[in-house]
């Protein structure tokens, strides 16, 4: 593996050889002392062109538990706002000699330019791109899942067949579900996209089950229910008439969450919208994952640049 | 390409036995004792040593049995392809003050004993750490020396050890080749 830039292009083998070292990593994370010499004398550089709290922090926090060498950059601030290119910024920052690339874009496809240019030689991961992907995030949830569905120390080697999974709410604006969608798929659970119609992207290509009624796919009891912010920042015009009715008909709300099975697993990549798509009952219950979602994203980051940058460096551009 | 077999299975399971005794002898019993693994084989032979030790030691501790997985602190990884990491397993009582014996299958250059002193020192303080070989091969790079070893075996650099173990092999022998 030399990039990680979508879901979409792991194999079943690869995605399951991350979750398996990514627990590994977790293991590391309960250490006393939480730091590997693994990746000293490397570089990693963050380059967030979008504003992020978890992705950038897990990250950082990931490189520098491996002893990676560390530069943050955000657009804001930064010579962007004079003119300067994605190009010129990585040839910039690549001067300083760097090992990898974590990109984050609003731009889809950006991650995939970075890596594929032929500008630099250097590992790149996408942490997020437009509405295109955002794998981490989807092997962190995976990887939640399979901790919490088969239990710690029996995840080794497991996929997750069998496991129905909701995916609830702005599906069109959202690099999240894309992801959780390839690989869910590809360890076997089985898909719901649940939504408005304005908020559907184009399925067919998915291959999945498409449910407009939130009640309806409830009532089939799925294992885990996972809801998406509502991106009014990707949004330009009016894709349902007011936020009570968006609450009504595709939050999740007290009552609806009374009526999961106590088992249910309740998860939200954040940032949530309190009140919104998300109440505070269900966000808070032992059901939902959220903050464990936060801290296994660090042990994933920790896995991907573990496996991309810790081996010999290849020649090939 | 020729082999030789200068340990058979019988051969194996009387150094085992030999060293597991060793352990109990240094230690004064099972106080305080901890046993790790390396990865793959030593994590066998540290089984078949602690379950001999249980056999023959008087009260002892239910989980002083564990595993330390050394890839992520090799001083050689940037030299090689990514290289698989397998899990790390410490008994639930930590290792803090404890008598720790690292158990392996070949003590060679050494650098894999580094590497775990280094695993150890993350994980805590030991208040001694030991070292169980199944053979030394000689040619140390590293100030490293084994305290329990089944088999001292000289050598050439150029020769390949192989430790064959039922449980993951099939078969069961020391193999030297060239």
């Amino acid at each position: 593996m030399k990039h990680l830039l979508s879901t979409s292009e792991l194999s079943r083998e690869d995605a399951i050889h991350l979750l398996d070292l990514s627990d590994q990593m977790a293991e590391v994370n309960t250490r006393e002392v939480k730091k590997l010499p693994t990746l000293r004398g490397k570089t990693v550089v963050n380059l967030f062109y979008e504003d992020s709290t978890r992705t950038k922090t897990s990250f950082e926090l990931a490189a520098k538990r491996l002893s990676a060498d560390l530069i943050n950059f955000s657009a804001k601030g930064s010579s962007v706002s004079k003119g300067e290119s994605l190009k010129d910024t990585a040839l910039t920052l690549a001067a300083g000699g760097a090992d990898a690339f974590v990109i984050r874009h609003s731009a889809s496809g950006a991650a995939h330019t970075l890596a594929n240019s032929g500008w630099i030689n250097v590992a790149v991961v996408n942490a997020g791109d437009g509405t295109h992907e955002h794998p981490t995030q989807g092997l962190l949830d995976a990887m939640t899942m399979r901790r919490r569905i088969h239990g710690l120390g029996a995840t080794a080697q497991r996929d997750l067949s069998g496991v129905s999974v909701l995916i609830v709410g702005d599906i069109l604006h959202s690099r999240v579900a894309r992801s959780n969608i390839h690989l869910l798929k590809l360890l076997g659970a089985k898909v719901t996209l649940v939504g408005p119609s304005t908020l559907m992207p184009h399925t067919e290509l998915f291959e999945v089950d498409v449910n407009l009624d939130f009640d309806d796919a409830l009532a089939a009891n799925p294992d885990v229910v996972m809801m998406l912010r509502i991106q009014t920042e990707r949004m330009s015009g009016n894709f349902f008439p007011s936020e009570r009715e968006y609450v009504r008909n595709w939050g999740l709300t007290a009552e609806r969450f009374a009526r999961l099975k106590p088992k249910t697993l309740i998860m939200h990549p954040g940032p949530m919208i309190r009140g919104l798509e998300i109440c505070s009952e269900a966000a808070d219950s032992p059901q939902s994952t959220i903050v464990e979602q936060v801290a296994n994203g660090i042990s994933v980051r920790m896995a991907v640049l573990y496996s991309l940058i810790s081996g010999e460096r290849s020649l090939d551009v | 390409m020729t082999s030789r077999t200068v340990l058979n299975s019988d051969d194996i399971g009387r150094a085992i036995t030999r060293i597991a005794h060793e352990i109990l002898e240094s230690n004064h019993g099972t106080d305080d004792l901890i046993i790790l693994g390396i990865p793959t084989r030593g994590v066998v032979l540290a089984e078949r040593i602690a379950e001999i030790i249980r056999r023959n030691g008087s009260a002892m501790p239910a989980d002083f049995l564990g595993r330390i997985d050394i890839t992520m602190h090799r001083d050689d990884l940037a030299r090689q392809p990514v290289r698989a990491v397998s899990p790390t397993n410490i008994p639930a009582g930590g290792i803090d003050d404890k008598v720790v014996v690292l158990v392996d299958d070949v003590l060679f250059t050494g650098r894999t004993v580094r590497a775990a002193l280094d695993a150890l020192n993350t994980i805590g303080r030991p208040r001694a750490v030991r070292l169980a070989v199944l053979v030394d091969r000689g040619h140390r790079q590293l100030p490293i020396r084994a305290d329990f070893v089944g088999k001292n075996l000289p050598t050439a650099k150029d020769e390949r050890v192989s430790v064959l173990l039922s449980d993951i092999d099939g078969s069961e022998s020391v193999v030297i080749e060239q």
